[in-house]
């Protein structure tokens, strides 16, 4: 039933694949922390923050494929790679998650922290890079790990522009052969295969930093 | 704008399959969710190796994989074909199904055990302990998780799009291809139906929270903007409490 | 056997262990039929763990606890005794309420729902007798106005009185009580007091009370047993106990609690 000549074959094929996928998340994810403390700092401005606040969640509410077919057809004609655009399309929309992960860790910082850098006449940079973000982050650390996992599973929405990761190598050896079997389970379990570990590792990080 | 007013119908119709498959899929990841979160908690070895079995397969796999597994693998090795919209709810239903089971499972295990310790100075069975006094409380905690949930199942859906089912976003692909209006305008239509959409589930969950809360003795915020405040998303996943 | 001769309840060597820690190391104790019993002691010296152990929230690692001449936590197999299966724990611990420190009453739940959820669904009382002894115990714990509020809009003491209506209920033979002052602030100790005095008065339910309540202990109990480190260290008639203590464990114990009061 299962056919070991065609496994032989997708195998190297679906590591190929398995590397963009990798280089699309870790490029994406990379994006999305940056992209997601500033938000998450800006969101404290009055005005502005409300603005950004309503353009998050509107990112946020509408799915991250529209979103990238949308892009991918903007830029039709320039010469930028699907990838790229993939990278920055899935990176933009998480960084609306972490965002919101960096924001409550912001807010779990007792208000004393604040009061006490007040009291010290501290500068706005040494408050936030020396005494709210050290704490703020360390506690958001697993939080931003599952977003790092949730991410990698999303990148099989690249096929949609055309990305050669590895649901789309799956797709296109599929049908070359009729067999998509072997094909979708594969596939199925490479993700299991980095799914897995990864939550096991999460869950130490939870272990060690909730405590905290 | 006339291109909006005009293909607004046809949008309609999109949305439709979209609501549908959001609905169906919740229904179906709902009950999985409560099963297996509760099997999660039992004593029985067995039955919580089968739960976190369930839970780390679904939860590993991409819900996009596991739709082409079941709209294209499942035929070959069943002999049996599902249509695009069935294997979509299935795909999508045991994926948020699997998250939602580890929402179900903290949350019972988050109600003190001294709540169980009275049941059973009542006498209570483990079926009425669990339904009448772990889940009720379990549930006002389980609910903003499931309205984040609930609309990553729904944004989860315009991946029938891909396998050509007319939801929502194949519409806009549709009209994109036939350049009957420029890009932009195409999918921004599509985008705003799917933030309204959002909008609506928000405030359902919210209303149901409200419910729960009430019911539990806690004070809520009655206020009608309040009722649009999105949840807030979890920074721990299940488990570690 | 008579029923009569026989102690209610009788601790045969039981032990009880939490990890490396032992709480309960072999103790025996009998309490009979009618008998309001307190016990006293350091905190950590197994008094709770007694109470838990009736309740059978924890089970016995040794020795064997007995209820009305029958094994309780365990049962008969043919001749042999094993440990106590859930059927069979539910079937005899109905004969037994507790009241615990920390109330729990159930937040999802009315005063009214919380004192009929057990006489409906594990006694089997129909809804409106159930109902009708509610109103006559809350009457009797003096919060027969609130049978419609939810547990949160009560204070502490309001709280313990409906936990200790919802004990009642049920109708136990035997009643537990476990630091139910502990939790309270100091104005609303006596309410709830008043009402284990009217019960010990009124009915003659079996009484196990882990209390720091000295004059309370000396009230209401035929017998206080003083514990240290898991074992007795002194019993008695309270006039004795409190009066007359033997042990020097007793005298540095109540010396400590009653000159903290």
């Amino acid at each position: 039933m299962w056919d070991v000549e065609f496994t032989r074959l997708l195998i190297p094929a679906l590591l190929t694949g398995l590397w963009v996928t990798v280089q699309a998340t870790v490029l994406g994810y990379a994006l999305a922390l940056v992209l997601g403390l500033a938000v998450a700092m800006v969101r404290r401005v009055k005005v502005v923050g409300g603005i950004v606040f309503v353009v998050t969640e509107f990112i946020r509410t509408t799915p991250v494929l529209v979103q990238l077919v949308f892009i991918f057809s903007l830029s039709a004609l320039s010469d930028v790679s699907p990838l790229t655009i993939g990278i920055v399309v899935l990176g933009v929309h998480y960084s609306t998650y972490t965002a919101e992960v960096y924001r409550s860790g912001i807010e779990g910082v007792a208000k004393g922290q604040w009061e006490a850098c007040r009291a010290l006449s501290l500068p706005s940079h040494r408050v936030w890079g020396a005494v709210v973000l050290p704490q703020a982050i360390r506690k958001v650390i697993p939080a931003l790990g599952n977003y790092l996992i949730a991410m990698f599973k999303d990148t099989p929405l690249l096929f949609a522009i055309s990305v050669p990761e590895m649901l789309s190598v799956a797709n296109d050896l599929g049908g070359q052969y009729f067999r998509s079997f072997e094909a979708y389970t594969l596939v199925g379990a490479a993700f299991l295969l980095v799914a897995v570990p990864s939550a096991v590792v999460i869950r130490r990080l939870e272990r060690r930093y909730a405590a905290v | 704008m006339d291109f909006v007013i005009n293909a607004l119908p046809l949008y309609w119709e999109g949305a439709l399959l979209t609501i549908r498959l959001t609905l169906f899929g919740a229904v179906l990841a709902f009950v999985l969710a409560v099963v297996v979160g509760t099997l999660g908690t039992v004593r029985n070895r067995t039955a919580r190796a089968v739960a976190m079995v369930y839970t780390e397969v679904f939860r590993g796999v991409a819900a996009l994989v596991l739709l082409y597994w079941f709209g294209y693998s499942f035929v070959e090795i069943t002999g049996f074909r599902l249509t695009t919209e069935f294997a979509a709810i299935l795909a999508l239903g045991l994926n948020i199904g699997a998250y939602g089971a580890e929402v179900v499972r903290s949350s019972i295990n988050a109600v003190p055990r001294a709540q169980t310790e009275a049941a059973v100075a009542l006498n209570m069975t483990w079926w009425r302990r669990t339904r009448l006094v772990v889940f009720p409380q379990a549930w006002a905690q389980m609910l903003p998780t499931f309205g984040n949930l609930v609309i990553e199942l729904m944004k989860a859906t315009a991946i029938v799009s891909i396998l050509g089912l007319t939801d929502l976003t194949k519409v806009a692909n549709d009209f994109r291809a036939s350049a009957v209006a420029d890009t932009f305008t195409v999918y921004a239509v599509a985008l705003v139906g799917y933030f309204l959409f959002a909008q609506v589930l928000i405030v359902l969950v919210r209303l149901l929270e409200r419910r729960a809360n009430r019911k539990l003795g806690r004070p809520t915020d009655d206020s009608l903007l309040g009722l649009l405040r999105p949840p807030s998303i979890g920074t721990t996943t299940g488990g570690a409490r | 056997m008579e029923p009569g001769n026989e102690p209610l309840i009788k601790f045969d060597s039981v032990v009880k262990r939490f990890g490396d820690n032992v709480v309960l190391d072999g103790l025996d104790l009998d309490v009979n039929a009618g008998e309001r019993v307190t016990l006293i002691g350091p905190s950590g010296s197994g008094k709770t763990t007694i109470l838990r152990l009736l309740m059978t929230l924890e089970h016995v690692n040794g020795g064997t606890i007995w209820v009305g001449g029958r094994p309780f936590s365990h049962m008969y197999r043919g001749d042999k005794l094993v440990p106590a299966s859930e059927k069979y724990l539910r079937e005899h611990r109905k004969t037994i309420g507790m009241v615990f420190q920390q109330f729990n009453l159930f937040p999802n739940m009315t005063v009214r729902k919380n004192v009929t959820e057990g006489p409906v669904h594990s006694l089997g009382v129909p809804k409106e007798e159930a109902s009708e002894r509610a109103v006559e115990l809350l009457e009797m714990v003096g919060l027969a106005d609130k049978i419609d509020a939810h547990p949160t809009q009560l204070s502490g003491g309001q709280q313990q009185r409906v936990a200790i209506a919802r004990a009642l209920a049920m109708r136990p033979e035997i009643l537990l009580l476990d630091e139910v002052t502990s939790a309270l602030d100091p104005e609303l100790v006596a309410g709830v007091l008043d009402v284990l005095r009217e019960i010990a008065r009124e009915t003659d339910i079996t009484m196990l009370c882990v209390t720091h309540e000295m004059a309370f202990a000396r009230d209401v109990s035929d017998r206080v047993f003083m514990f240290d480190a898991g074992r007795i260290a002194e019993s008695g008639p309270p006039e004795q106990i409190f009066g007359d203590p033997h042990e020097d464990r007793t005298k540095s114990f109540l010396k400590a609690v009653l000159e903290h009061d």
